[in-house]
């Protein structure tokens, strides 16, 4: 059987890569100033950091946006190096397991704070 | 000058290896492809392909110390020692030197590298402006050696479905002509995870070809016309 071509699906994953680029690119560094400006901090200082829901909201859309980029990348590499479909399944629901749960964790752990 | 070459010979039930060969030959305005010659004068079983001998068939691509290259037009003079003259990597050796260049052509055929166009023919030809034959720059001078796709990563992990980076130049090459109606079957032919978006920008093709060409910049400009239709 020939192998199918011309899914349509190539361009949309592509974009994504490069949005999700721009914005890391935007984001990492004025989170990055934003935390090494308040250095160093004690946890009042820390919390006192992370209070604003603004900057609550920018850390988890800047992860989220991490999280997808590097969907998109180590999809690639498994679909280069993980031939047998089952074996590339699993670990496809490893890596969205591990990546989605990281962004919630970090929702909620930002949202938790006393 | 001292060279070493691959030999492989599947009638023989042999392994392939490296040969030290020593020849004498001034390298001054010499080619990889003359000493090639020479070699095999001294040494008949030695196989390779080559026609034009000036960079035109594109038949006698090797990989010389490591780097795709055009024997023909690869001065003699500017080698380390010993020369270490392989097959191009990545396609079946047929013999020696000469690979079978199936895998390449296949997906050269995928991309239909012929003008589509079902509108009536004209009295004379299908004129172009100067402005749209400069669109073809860059493009048509491709000689189909392999020396980009079979340098080039994304190809050797998926020969079967990523088309490479002779073949999408080729791709563009239609995509870009005034002449050709086809564009968006061709670019759904393309738009998959595999035929163009394997291609993960690692630019050895351009790094590498004889003709200095640009098939990454190809590649971009095909998934610009991607993009485009899409938002």
């Amino acid at each position: 059987m020939k192998i199918a071509a011309g899914s349509h699906t190539g361009t949309g994953t592509w974009l994504v890569q490069r949005a999700t680029a721009v914005v890391l690119a935007l984001a990492l560094p004025v989170l990055g100033m934003r935390i090494l400006l308040a250095l160093p901090v004690d946890f009042v200082g820390w919390r006192a950091l992370f209070q604003p829901v603004a900057m609550r909201v920018a850390c988890v859309l800047a992860a989220a946006a991490l999280a997808l980029h590097a969907w998109v990348g180590l999809r690639d590499v498994l679909m280069d190096y993980v031939r047998p479909t089952l074996v590339r399944l699993i670990l496809y629901l490893v890596v969205i397991v591990t990546l989605a749960g990281s962004v919630a964790a970090l929702a909620a752990t930002l949202w938790s704070l006393p | 000058m001292k060279f070493r070459l691959y030999r492989y010979n599947p009638e023989s039930g042999d392994p392939p290896f490296m040969q030290d060969v020593e020849l004498d030959i001034d390298p001054a305005g010499k080619m990889l492809l003359d000493a090639l010659i020479a070699i095999k004068a001294q040494d008949e079983t030695l196989s390779l392909r080559r026609s034009c001998r000036e960079g035109v068939c594109g038949s006698d691509a090797v990989n010389v110390n490591g780097r795709n290259r055009l024997a023909c037009i690869t001065p003699l003079g500017e080698l380390k020692e010993p020369v270490e003259v392989r097959p191009l990597p990545g396609l079946p050796v047929i013999r020696d030197l000469v690979v079978d260049m199936e895998p390449f052509f296949r997906q050269y055929r995928s991309i239909k590298p012929w003008l589509v166009n079902d509108e009536p023919e004209p009295e004379v030809e299908r004129l172009q402006s100067p402005q749209e034959r400069a669109q073809l720059d860059g493009l048509y001078e491709c000689i189909l050696c392999g020396c980009c796709t079979t340098a080039c990563p994304s190809s050797w992990w998926n020969p079967e479905t990523f088309v490479g980076p002779a073949g999408l130049l080729q791709a563009y090459r239609f995509l870009a002509d005034s002449r050709d109606e086809a564009t968006s079957a061709r670019l759904d032919h393309l738009e998959d995870p595999y035929r163009l978006y394997r291609c993960r920008g690692i630019l050895n093709c351009v790094d590498i070809c004889p003709k200095g060409l640009n098939p990454a910049a190809a590649i971009g400009r095909i998934r610009a016309l991607l993009v485009k239709r899409r938002v």
